[in-house]
């Protein structure tokens, strides 16, 4: 018997190679766009602020005058708020989704909390703004502070997080839970050993994302009563403070041509500040991600 | 890893510019010490917020003040007019900046909180009202011409409606979004607080309201004085008939003197009485009805008359004894 091997001819093979083409255009037009577009922005910003980027502008207090106008009360409230809001959110975030994912029965109750979580994720942050303003601000007295800012922007991403993190956790294979259980391991141990350091690359990818918007994030802060004119350094959590975005958008929104330009500065310096913090996260995150 | 070591790189880097900042900012805070113990010594905070209009002004004087005082902490938040005054009732700040007067409800609320407050003006901003630079056509609006182009309720839509030698073209509408001071002072005098076009562009940035008229041959915008004169080559101005029927081109003297009604208005800022007792506060205001005029010139509005500014220290005098 001979063997008989199935050629396709050779108007199918092209047809496939064209599909192939074809969808290779496509996605590499998408993401093309995007590229475009983020150049387009970097440019603009670089080419507009870049003249009033120097250390006078990191060092000196926001000015009516464009020349004096410095963003360091600005720097110093956003990573003042950032260093509240991060370890609040992560330690609620990463608690809430290990107890919905390992400890919580798996019953319609839970389901619904966590399609309530999903949606949390969506809701606008002026919302989020008017709960940190009767619950922070005003009920538990903590006044217009760094403390209710850091912990309204917490509760702000709280939802991405714990959406990410449940993804993460529920991403490990099943294996690694048996062998451990084959052990004699219980289930805090595993939590411990096999549960936080598997999911931790994908814990940090969602707390990089939601921080990301947090440290952009305008409209709550001021709901809660951050301030725009600020002359001093934060020294307590009780203070007042201002934060880059708020800043940012007062000067954008000044009839003066200069203070668009230092708007552009200021944007340059929170895009810094991102980039520093994302490579943090990515550091941290490849460092575990090579032990799995 | 390429990626891991671009990401070591720029943490390395962001660190240390941090810390030459913080090292940088050290050694300015000495001097401000230094500078401190020769001058004043004023160790309070002052709580400013309020409207958005009024923030430049404010932010000058504090920037001022700041130096006179570096002990002193003036914060100055931008909640707008109305979220202003409801922290302003709570109780949370010191002194409140409003582009309107107080509302009758919010005097009602203020008074249900037991505290009493004082009003000053700070300075004066006109609404100027702007065309395409190519607009040849409109030599001047009436105030009812500008009612019927801005209603929803009229069926003016193109230039020719409003004056028949005028263009039939449709006229594109820019204005200040409905959260602003701006819009509620057109609101009041204009609107009669009736619908706006429902087909007007509205932007809480008056920046963009500039450009939309810029790009646009038929335009027509409204906005404060400040973003006119920051703009004066960019748009044109439209002189507007006032009462007494006189045409009037808005400028710092048709403002001050009060002939180009009824499109300027007064700023306001309104002091706790309370607050006052406290030494920062009463400085901070004081400081602030001196250096109003100058300030509010220099932040591109118009400064009030010198005897408004003198009789608003005299009140205040008054209400520390």
């Amino acid at each position: 018997m001979k063997n008989k091997i199935i050629v396709p001819n050779e108007k199918q093979i092209s047809k496939r190679i064209l599909k192939n083409k074809f969808a290779k255009g496509i996605f590499f037009a998408a993401t093309l766009f995007g590229m475009v577009v983020l150049a387009t922005l970097i440019i603009r910003i670089l080419t507009q602020g870049i003249g009033y980027l120097n250390i006078d502008f990191l060092t000196n207090y926001a000015s009516r005058r464009p020349e004096d106008a410095g963003i360091k009360a600005a720097i110093m409230g956003t990573i003042w708020v950032m260093s509240i809001t991060i370890p609040v959110s992560l330690i609620l975030g990463v608690s809430t989704s290990i107890y919905l994912e390992e400890y919580a029965p798996k019953n319609k109750f839970t389901r619904f909390i966590e399609l309530n979580l999903a949606n949390l994720a969506g809701v606008p942050s002026v919302v989020f703004g008017l709960l940190g303003l009767t619950m922070f601000v005003r009920f538990f007295q903590m006044g217009r502070s760094i403390l209710a800012g850091g912990f309204t922007m917490a509760l702000l991403i709280l939802p991405v997080i714990v959406v990410a993190s449940k993804e993460a956790i529920r991403s490990i294979p099943q294996e690694q839970y048996e062998a451990a259980y084959a052990m004699g391991a219980t289930k805090w141990q595993i939590i411990r050993t096999v549960v936080i350091p598997a999911a931790t690359p994908g814990i940090l990818t969602g707390a990089i994302l939601s921080l990301s918007r947090g440290v952009g994030e305008t409209a709550s802060l001021l709901m809660i009563g951050a301030m725009t004119f600020i002359a001093y350094v934060p020294d307590s959590v009780l203070d007042g403070f201002t934060v880059l975005p708020i800043q940012i958008f007062n000067w954008a929104s000044r009839p003066q041509a200069e203070f668009q330009s230092v708007a552009a500065a200021g944007s340059i310096v929170l895009l810094l500040i991102l980039i520093i913090m994302n490579s943090l996260a990515i550091l941290i995150r490849n460092k575990y991600s090579k032990r799995y | 890893m390429e990626w891991n070591k671009i990401a070591k790189l720029t943490t390395t880097l962001g660190v240390t510019l941090v810390l030459a900042a913080c090292g940088n900012e050290a050694t300015n805070g000495d001097t401000n010490e230094a500078e401190g113990e020769t001058t004043n010594s004023l160790s309070g905070s002052v709580q400013v917020d309020g409207s958005s209009t009024v923030f430049p002004i404010m932010e000058a004087v504090a920037e001022e003040f700041s130096m006179e005082y570096p002990e002193a902490q003036a914060t100055i938040g931008v909640s707008g007019t109305g979220g202003g005054m409801e922290k302003f009732i709570a109780g949370e700040t010191d002194i409140s900046n409003a582009s309107r007067p107080m509302k009758e409800e919010e005097a009602t609320m203020l008074e249900e909180a037991g505290i009493e407050s004082t009003e000053f003006r700070i300075a004066l901003d006109g609404l100027s009202v702007v065309v395409h630079p190519s607009n040849d056509w409109v030599d001047y609006l009436t105030v009812e011409e500008l009612k019927s182009i801005w209603l929803e309720e009229s069926d003016v839509e193109t230039w020719a409606d409003v004056r028949s030698e005028w263009p039939e073209e449709k006229i594109e509408l820019f204005s200040p979004g409905t959260d602003s001071g701006t819009y509620d002072y057109f609101d009041e005098v204009i609107l009669d607080g009736e619908q706006i076009d429902r087909e007007a562009s509205l932007s809480e940035d008056d920046n963009i309201l500039v450009q939309g008229v810029m790009g646009s041959e038929n335009g027509l915008a409204y906005f404060g004085y400040a973003y006119y004169a920051e703009n004066e080559g960019n748009v044109k101005i439209v002189p507007i008939e006032n009462g007494e029927g006189e045409v009037v081109t808005p400028s710092s003297e048709t403002v001050q003197d009060g002939s180009y009604e009824p499109l300027s208005r007064p700023l306001f800022f309104y002091v706790n009485n309370e607050s006052i007792k406290d030494d920062t506060v009463y400085e901070f205001t004081k400081y602030t009805l001196e250096m109003a005029g100058d300030m509010a010139t220099e932040v591109g509005y118009v400064a009030l008359e010198d005897s408004i500014y003198t009789e608003s220290l005299e009140t205040l005098e008054n209400l520390r004894e």
